[in-house]
């Protein structure tokens, strides 16, 4: 053999050598699944989350699933993981914590992130957040995309009723009185636009919390075991809500649709409105008017629930792959990352320390309505969450609706609804 | 068909009901080309002068992977199509030219299914998928559809109404079964298969509940499900976006009927379905 | 013998996979329907008929039954009624009448999920476009789909505009079919246009009006795509319909035991549709 041959077989081999060495690095791949309940480019800011996270880590990959709704997220993962392929992390609502618990389905972080660091990370969120992520003393959810309700008012209108247009109202009294002097009557009589929109359409429970939480009671207890539904202040505040449309006529009658209302905010149909603070891009982009975003009215005292979704990581997934989701989802709530995805979608940063991030100080100096909602959060408590939340908050809901369209009365709505909820309830008592 | 002669008045009020009954079932769609080529604020108000915008089709476009839902679809017709072609004609076939034990019967439980379809047994047919190891492909879509009894039920009609003399002429020149079946049945019975192509590929290509049970993953959701997951958001119903996107998907089969409206009613003249 | 074997062969491929994905399914969700349903740790029990107590004592399933059958009462007889009036219309000379048949089946062809979107703005109240007309004539606004009173109409409304078309063509089919001679002999008898049509034409088209039947039942049970995306149930369960509470309860709350249990029912109810269709309604039909 000659040299040049000698030298050549040996460089070919040696190459081969490092590729397999190179070919060899395990690299872990994780499937995500996320679903989207706000609007924009959401899949293209999640994707490029999951590119750059995998060009940190090069030996991790993840693979984000886009899921649909809350409703379908959810859905799909069980499904997934009663085929015997669970994804290895999602994003799904915080209150399902308990219907995934009693699936078996997933696994506690503290479990998982037992490194000094990481547990550090798990106490770096707000307590509004946790509320719906522990039970149990284990965190079972990490927070990411969370919100609250906040009250959105048109400025506008506002001083065309001789309103004060950096005024809204403080309390359920003035936001009664306000919405009286909002609301515009044509000639015979019908509504042209109304002073106030509560909607009650697909999930009623969550705005109805804003009002049972003003009214100082809560709607179960932290095990997910009982429920308060026939609590007099509950009924209380549910017959606040019904006078709204009923007595003092402010309010459409009938369910409002979640999905249109901030439409018919946009269309003047409505002065001001209940909504989710993940609106607020949408809002900032379409309302041709100035607009303010405030805390929601003090009943005896301020109060919303929070609402969104968490990180949950699932059991049948190897453990290698479980601790490649801890470490991403590590990354994704950084103060950075929490303030970059604050800001693009109008969640609420969910670490104190993201907000003081120079990206966020700035974006608030320039919209202070993005700091309404996080302050709001000292008001805050837990979503509505059980076990079998599901049938739950549908009976709950069911009684809501049948509140509002004068079916029933605030009593009898809630009445009914305890006693479904009772008897759906009582067996995890034991 | 020549009607008896009717007066003019009443031909005149005819025409326009006819015209206003017309205009009424075409609002919507022209709802949704009004809006999705309308910037935003024109979604619920109709002015005139109103500029024009392609954005709407661009954001649709960009919020959800179309190009994979509608390969998927294409996909998932086509695969139902072939299976549903194939399999029917030969039981059509069996029960139109056989008399084997238990024909009758066996008839009979093909019709149960015209009556319950796979889309009131999602329950059990998700289990069924589930331990065939198919839950998320395109396949679990469409696996129970494949034995249309409907299809069977329409080409066995058919298939009775072929002379007897053309089979046997076909088995004295030594053609077989399956012979026969091709060279003789399937040519005569093409209005009926072109009609039934017509409904199944429009039938499956709108079904929604069963595939939405059924898919998980971008790699195997049709374009039904796909239009669900991205219209229905917490942050509130964008018409402007949802039309773009309900024409970009609808768009295959408008157009696809526009061309071949007068084949399409032909067919269904010739398929002799009544 | 030869012959049974190459017809069951034949027959097979399709019989294997009805039995898998229709009949087993069926007998597979009585079965079910008698247990309680598995969850993690817990295997499903024997509760015989149990999950059809709680059915009984559900006033949901009432609701939702009640509402299907309005539904079917409401969406079945005037489809029909309007594919017909439609197949008349395109094939009688019309000033237009291509364009009037496109219009007819464009429903047919987008997808209900889509358009339910659509009908969405149609019902919103204050701007939405019925709101618009009916302002026009001073009307005041309603809440079309948060009423429990007009919810579940709003929904009729919408399927029998999806349903009609398709049914037209079937009609037209069928009365493109029927010999001119007929039409021209009642003509030169003096007959007029109702009595020819309710003596001559109706009873030609029986068949197909039984098979249109038989599709708008199983339609008026199959279909709750608008639900999902226009009142999900609501106000209150006045638009809950069948497959869709099934639906709710199988896949959000995971009760499959008791979705067998709605299961079944809704299969009885199809089951008896289709023995009445066969015993009574078949002696009637006129066949050529």
């Amino acid at each position: 053999m000659t040299f040049a041959r000698a030298a050549a077989t040996t460089l070919a081999l040696g190459l081969a050598l490092l590729a397999g060495i190179a070919l060899a690095q395990p690299t872990t791949e994780i499937t995500f699944y996320y679903p989207i309940a706000v609007g924009g480019p959401i899949t293209r800011i999640v994707d490029g989350y999951a590119e750059q996270f995998s060009k940190e880590h090069p030996s991790i990959r993840v693979k984000p699933v886009y899921t649909g709704t809350y409703q379908e997220s959810i859905v799909k993962a069980l499904t997934a993981y009663r085929s015997g392929e669970p994804p290895t992390t999602a994003i799904l609502l915080s209150t399902d914590m308990f219907t995934l618990i009693d699936e078996d389905a997933i696994v506690p972080w503290d479990e998982l992130a037992k490194a000094a660091d990481e547990a550090a990370w798990m106490k770096a969120f707000f307590p509004a957040f946790m509320k719906n992520s522990q039970t149990g003393g284990k965190t079972w959810g990490i927070p990411f995309q969370r919100s609250t309700i906040v009250l959105y008012w048109n400025k506008e209108i506002f001083k065309e009723a001789g309103l004060d247009p950096n005024k809204p109202p403080a309390t359920w009294a003035e936001q009664v009185e306000l919405a009286k002097k909002l609301t515009k009557r044509d000639a015979s009589g019908n509504v042209t636009r109304w002073g106030v929109q509560v909607p009650s359409s697909g999930f009623p429970y969550w705005l109805f919390q804003g009002f049972t939480t003003q009214n100082d009671v809560l709607l179960m207890n932290e095990a997910g075991t009982q429920t308060h539904f026939d609590d007099p202040k509950v009924i209380e505040a549910l017959q606040y809500w019904v006078d709204l449309s009923a007595r003092h006529k402010v309010m459409a009658p009938g369910v409002i649709e979640w999905g249109t209302t901030p439409k018919d905010f946009f269309e003047k149909k409505t002065a001001m409105m209940w909504t989710t603070t993940g609106n607020l891009t949408n809002v900032r982009n379409n309302a041709r008017f100035e607009f303010g975003v405030a805390m929601l009215p003090a009943g005896r005292h301020r109060g919303s629930p929070t609402g969104g979704g968490n990180f949950y990581v699932f059991k049948k997934a190897p453990a290698a792959q479980q601790q490649a989701a801890v470490k991403f989802a590590k990354w994704m709530t950084s103060p950075e990352r929490a303030a970059q995805w604050g800001i693009d979608t109008g969640y609420v940063a969910v670490r104190p320390d993201a907000w003081q991030t120079a990206a966020m100080k700035k974006y608030v100096a320039d919209f202070p309505a993005a700091a309404v909602a996080r302050d709001q959060l000292q008001y805050a408590v837990a979503e509505l969450s059980t076990h079998e939340n599901q049938r739950v908050t549908k009976a709950l809901n069911d009684g809501l609706q049948a509140a509002l369209t004068g079916a029933k009365s605030p009593a009898q709505a809630m009445k009914d609804a305890q006693a479904e909820a009772e008897r759906i309830l009582r067996p995890y008592r034991r | 068909m020549r009607h008896p002669v009717s007066t003019p008045p009443g031909r005149l009020v005819e025409t326009l009901a006819a015209w206003l009954l017309g205009a009424l079932w075409l609002l919507p769609l022209a709802y949704a080309v009004w809006t999705a080529f309308h910037p935003r604020e024109f979604s619920a108000r109709f002015v005139p002068t109103a500029p024009l915008t392609l954005l709407n089709f661009v954001e649709a476009w960009n919020a959800a992977p179309f190009a994979r839902y509608l390969v998927n679809t294409v996909a998932l017709v086509t695969i139902i199509l072939v299976a549903q072609l194939l399999l029917c004609t030969l039981a059509a076939y069996a029960f139109a030219r056989y008399e084997f034990v238990g024909r009758d019967l066996a008839f009979l439980l093909v019709l149960v299914q015209l009556m319950i379809m796979p889309d009131v047994l999602i329950v059990e047919n998700y289990r069924m998928m589930n331990r065939l190891g198919l839950v998320d492909t395109i396949v679990a879509i469409g696996l129970p559809y494949m034995a249309s009894a409907f299809g069977i039920f329409l080409l066995r009609q058919t298939f009775k109404t072929v002379p007897k003399e053309l089979d046997e002429a076909a088995r004295v020149e030594g053609a077989g079964a399956l012979q026969t079946l091709w060279k003789v049945y399937v040519p005569l019975a093409r209005p009926v298969y072109i009609a039934y192509a017509l409904v199944s590929v429009s039938y499956h290509w709108n079904n929604f509940l069963w595939p939405l049970i059924v898919t998980n993953s971008v790699t195997s959701r049709p374009l039904t499900v796909g239009l669900q997951v991205f219209s229905s958001t917490d942050q509130g119903v964008d018409w402007s976006i949802i039309t773009a996107a309900t024409l970009l998907t609808s768009a295959p089969l408008l157009g696809a009927f526009l061309l071949f409206q007068r084949q399409f009613v032909q067919s269904f003249m010739r398929a002799g379905i009544r | 013998m030869n012959r049974n074997l190459t017809g069951w062969l034949l027959l097979l491929p399709a019989a294997l996979l009805l039995v898998t994905f229709t009949h087993y399914p069926a007998l597979g969700t009585l079965y079910h329907s008698l247990f309680s349903t598995p969850k993690a740790g817990r295997a499903a029990v024997w509760v015989g008929l149990d999950n059809y107590q709680a059915m009984a004592a559900d006033p949901v399933f009432w609701q939702s039954l009640k509402n299907n059958l309005l539904f079917a009462l409401g969406t079945i007889p005037t489809s029909i009624a309007l594919a017909l009036a439609m197949a008349l219309l395109v094939n009688g000379k019309l000033r237009g009448r291509a364009f009037l048949r496109l219009s007819y089946f464009t429903p047919t062809i987008l997808p209900m999920i889509a358009v339910a979107n659509i009908w969405l703005f149609f019902f919103t109240p204050g701007y939405g476009l019925l709101e618009q007309v009916t302002g026009l004539f001073g009307l005041p606004t309603h809440n079309w789909l948060g009423s429990r009173d007009t919810a579940l109409a709003c929904l009729i409304a919408v399927t029998i505009w999806k349903e009609a078309g398709f049914f037209m063509i079937f009609y037209l089919a069928a009365l493109q079919s029927i010999a001119p001679v007929l039409g021209e002999a009642a003509s030169l008898e003096g007959a007029g246009r109702w009595y020819f049509f309710r003596r001559v034409t109706f009873p030609l088209l029986m068949p197909t009006t039984l098979f249109v039947l038989v599709n708008a039942v199983i339609n008026s049970f199959r279909l709750v795509d608008h639900i999902v995306v226009m009142t999900r149930g609501g106000p209150d369960n006045a638009s809950q319909l069948l497959l869709y509470y099934i639906y709710d309860v199988g896949f959000k709350f995971w009760d499959t035991a008791y979705a067998a249990a709605l299961t079944m029912v809704l299969l009885v109810i199809l089951a008896a549709f289709a023995l009445g269709q066969f015993v009574l309604l078949d002696r009637r039909v006129h066949y050529r």
